[in-house]
């Protein structure tokens, strides 16, 4: 998708801390609709703690964040999903006694009109629904994420990464806006890698999806790669935010990632 | 069978062609039977003949629209989907000929092939297909179009060569509209003896050789075939293995066109498994390596199970082995055998053939490479009607088969009808029949080796038992001279070994050696679980296939296996592999024979190593992947002796 001008997410000024520490000091950035937009940073640097601000799991002590023009800062979680902000976790946050289908099902919950009784029933509307339902799943999910052979297994037995592309499919099961991907990379193995950077590829620029994506990753030759922009965070504040070439050249992200400088460049590949 | 009656011999005649017997089929059948099914979104999606009828002739007349004439190739590469079938029917149609590559075929293969069959026409599924004609377009000139059918990933690729199946189609819509008798008069304009098919051999040796197929040699073949078994139009059969086989060809065209069946496509090839059981195809055709793969899933799902499961397993396959023993020395079977077999049946042997997609099976043809007798009787003893088919892409399919009460599982059987099949005083087999093929493309020495005075020349080395059962032993050049100066058959040690479930693959030496050896390739899915199961740790199949566990553990299974053979012929010392053997190393051809040639050349170290006093093997070696990247080897193997 063409990057278009229009800031779809704004945070101002973000303050967090956890007792004495403080994750966030003033962290404010603008997301445009249709972008890769990166958040990088050593361990501990607030990336993470970044993405619970957005989608309402923190509340910032001080500090705006605005979704399309509306402040969402005092909405709840369920709230600002149902404006179409999704995510997955770092660590996978899947029902592992269900299945995959089951999981992804649970993704669309928000967009479920009919209510307790008529479910009940299962009759006409709700019948009616739950097909067009399944279909959107079956079409643009499970075919985009190539994962139609473990669609009835259940999430527990599967290697760890295919729970990651399942924790995905999750997430685009709301329908996204935008999506927050925290960290969707570790733990794969090189091959997994590739498909998963080719997913988010796909998320953001098939026409059929063309959603924004905020990513929180550590592979720098992925994040450099497919980036629009990336933003260096280093102990709770911004230290830069600039095109992929920018950051690469940047002396304070480089003296941040102290003695890793490399690894600005060399991915795993 | 109850629809006996309901099937007719077709007439073949010089000027039946396979598009003229498809218009026929689409018009009696139209939009009342179901020609085809594909698993799409989790649901089977027929289509019916009227539909088939329709996009074959949409695709047929938009690639006249780019240029494709008669006598033109095609070439195809790509999963088994719809869309592939109604290439590989719209090229025929419009009287060009067919060519099909392996899905998985590397970067040069497919230069090789699209360049030297002259290929106009390139037809590929996504992105993948794409990638690899736009890296050989420039060093083939004569490809002028490349057409893709699946979108995903397809957004940023602009280059000329390129045009989609749903543009084709529109482009020959269109042609259609103005020009509505078009598409029926090319295909009348066909004759029998045209060339259909340029069909590649994945060959062991050599260059992978084109043999030309006419529509009446394919025909004849089907025919031929259904004289022994027929097929009906109400038979489900499905369609999972690779194209470029001559078998899926020779079941999905030849006989498919035929009969009338319907073919059902899985929805992945990762899911082909669940879908065929979800099928539960009548019919069904496949290399050894699927029967293996499913004998090996029942002996893994076995050890994993309770007690009383794996009693009432043993029980029930003791007295289905015993049946088949009787049946297979055509012995009458007495009433309390039968009705011990029927509880067996119930208990037990239903719910295994279910879960392998076989309930509903009537018959299922095992060929392409050697079977190993037990992987024979297992099927046999569930009540499954496994038969042995042998042939070669040169004859179009098959010549020879099993009949249904004549089965024995060290022969091949005997000839279909109109076939010859005789041995030379050297032991070669050869065979005549309406569809031997026309000769090798382009390769006039080749097809004069092979073709003499209308015999087939098939290189294979067998003889025809007191029963007229063929027997074929190996192909010629690997039959081993063992140290008694008797011939041995080394696909014979191989395919016993890989009965069991610990190993995928076996390459058996000992020609004119002073004893036999083998090297060994660990299945690592379930030798990885046996492992686990006890505590072993490992973290890599290199790591697993040197652990003195499991090299005590093939030890067992290999003096197991040596207690059946001739004492020359016993395997004396092996090797596990760090590895296994695979296709894109090119140790394995695309329908996983092993090339012996080659695997002695790369492993002399081995094979050296197997045949002095040493315990170790230093190995210093580099495998290459499929994208290209190549990765350093240092590892010490194992020699271990197997006590005689």
């Amino acid at each position: 998708m063409a990057v278009t001008n229009e800031i779809q997410l704004k945070v101002e000024n973000i303050h967090m801390a956890f007792g004495g520490v403080q994750a966030l000091l003033g962290v404010s950035f603008e997301v445009k609709k249709g972008e890769i937009f990166s958040i990088i940073g050593p361990n501990g640097a607030g990336k993470t703690v970044m993405l619970n601000c957005i989608n309402g799991l923190y509340h910032p002590q001080k500090g705006r964040i605005f979704f399309e023009g509306k402040e969402i800062t005092k909405l709840k979680p369920y709230q600002r999903a149902q404006l179409g902000i999704s995510r997955t976790f770092q660590k996978i946050e899947l029902f592992k006694g269900a299945t995959v289908l089951d999981n992804i099902r649970l993704g669309r919950h928000i967009h479920l009109k009919s209510g307790l009784l008529s479910g009940a029933i299962y009759f006409g509307k709700t019948a009616r629904e739950e097909v067009e339902h399944r279909d959107f799943i079956e079409r643009e999910i499970i075919d985009l994420l190539e994962i139609e052979h473990i669609r009835d297994k259940v999430v527990g037995m599967l290697p760890y990464g295919l729970q990651k592309r399942v924790e995905l499919a999750r997430a685009l099961a709301l329908s996204p806006k935008i999506i927050l991907l925290d960290e969707p990379l570790a733990g794969l193995n090189l091959e997994e890698v590739e498909d998963m950077t080719r997913f988010i590829l796909d998320i953001n620029e098939e026409e059929r999806w063309q959603t924004t994506c905020v990513l929180v990753e550590h592979d720098m030759g992925v994040v450099m790669d497919i980036s629009h922009r990336v933003m260096a965070l280093n102990f709770g504040e911004k230290i830069a935010e600039g095109t992929p070439p920018e950051i690469q050249n940047n002396p304070q992200v480089i003296k941040a990632y102290l003695g890793e400088a490399e690894e600005l460049y060399v991915t795993r590949r | 069978m109850s629809h006996g009656d309901s099937w007719q011999e077709i007439e073949i005649t010089k000027d039946l062609t396979i598009p003229k017997l498809w218009l026929q089929m689409a018009k009696k059948y139209w939009d009342k039977k179901v020609a085809m099914r594909e698993k799409e979104y989790g649901i089977w999606i027929p289509i019916t003949w009227k539909q088939y009828y329709e996009n074959v002739k949409r695709i047929a007349l938009g690639m006249v629209s780019l240029g494709l004439e008669r006598e033109d190739k095609v070439a195809m590469i790509g999963d088994n989907r719809p869309e592939a079938l109604w290439c590989e029917m719209a090229a025929m149609c419009v009287g060009a000929v067919g060519v099909w590559l392996f899905q998985d075929s590397l970067i040069d293969e497919v230069q090789y092939i699209i360049d030297h069959s002259d290929a106009k026409l390139m037809v590929g599924e996504g992105q993948e297909e794409v990638d690899k004609c736009l890296m050989i377009k420039d060093k083939c000139p004569k490809l002028k179009k490349m057409l893709w059918d699946d979108p995903k990933g397809m957004r940023a690729y602009d280059d000329p060569i390129l045009i989609s199946i749903k543009e084709v189609m529109k482009i020959g819509e269109e042609i259609d509209k103005k020009e509505p008798g078009l598409f029926e008069g090319m295909i009348s304009k066909g004759k029998g003896d045209e060339v259909c098919l340029l069909f590649y051999t994945s060959g062991t040796t050599a260059l992978p050789k084109g043999a030309l197929l006419t529509h009446y040699s394919m025909l004849t073949m089907g025919r031929n075939l259904m004289r022994v078994d027929p097929y009906f139009d109400t038979d489900d059969f499905v369609s999972y293995l690779p194209f470029a086989w001559i078998g899926e060809q020779m079941m999905s065209i030849s006989c498919g066109i035929q009969a009338g069946f319907t073919l059902n496509f899985p929805e992945e090839p990762e899911t082909a498994q669940e879908n065929i059981r979800e099928i539960g195809p009548h019919v069904m055709f496949a290399p050894p390596r699927i029967y293996e793969q499913m004998v090996r899933n029942v002996q893994v799902k076995y050890l994993d199970s309770t007690w009383t499961k794996r009693k009432a397993y043993e029980l029930a396959m003791k007295i289905g082995y015993h049946v088949a023993e009787l049946k297979f020395s055509k012995k009458p079977i007495p009433w309390h055998w039968k009705l011990l077999n029927y509880l067996a049946y119930l208990g037990v042997h239903k719910k295994l053939r279910d879960h392998l997609g076989l309930s509903r099976i009537r018959y299922t043809y095992t060929g392409g490479a050697a079977m190993g007798p037990d992987h024979f009787r297992f099927f046999h003893a569930l009540g499954v009607n496994l038969k042995q088919i042998y042939g070669q892409t040169e004859i179009a399919g098959i010549s020879v088969l099993h009949r249904d009460d004549d089965i024995k599982f060290d022969t091949v059987g005997r000839p279909i009808p109109e076939t010859e099949v005789k041995i030379t005083p050297e032991g070669e087999i050869i065979s005549k029949s309406p569809s031997v093929f026309m000769g090798y493309y382009k390769m006039p020495e080749e097809t004069a080796k092979t073709l003499r005075d209308g015999w087939l020349h098939s290189g294979d080395t067998g003889f025809i038992d007191t029963d007229g059962h063929l027997v074929v032993f190996d192909r010629t050049k690997d039959v081993m001279t063992l140290s008694d100066g008797s011939k041995f058959a080394p696909q014979y040690l191989e395919s016993r070994l890989k009965f069991s479930p610990y190993i995928k693959d076996v390459w058996a030496i000992g020609d004119n050696r002073p004893y036999v050896t083998s090297v060994i390739c660990i299945d690592y899915g379930v030798v990885g679980k046996w492992a686990e199961d006890r505590n072993i740790a490992y973290t890599s199949y290199p790591e697993l296939s040197q652990i003195p566990d499991v090299y005590e553990l093939i030890k067992r299974e290999i003096i197991k296996m040596n207690r059946d053979l001739p004492p020359a012929a016993r395997i004396r010392k092996f090797v596990n592999l760090y590895k296994e053997f695979d296709a894109d190393d090119d140790e394995l051809t695309r329908t996983r024979k092993l090339r012996r040639a080659f695997v002695e050349n790369r492993y002399k170290d081995i094979v050296e190593g197997l045949y002095s006093d040493t315990q170790n093997i230093h190995m210093d070696t580099t495998i290459t992947y499929e994208d290209g990247r190549v990765v350093h080897i240092k590892t010490d193997l194992r020699v271990m002796e197997v006590p005689q």
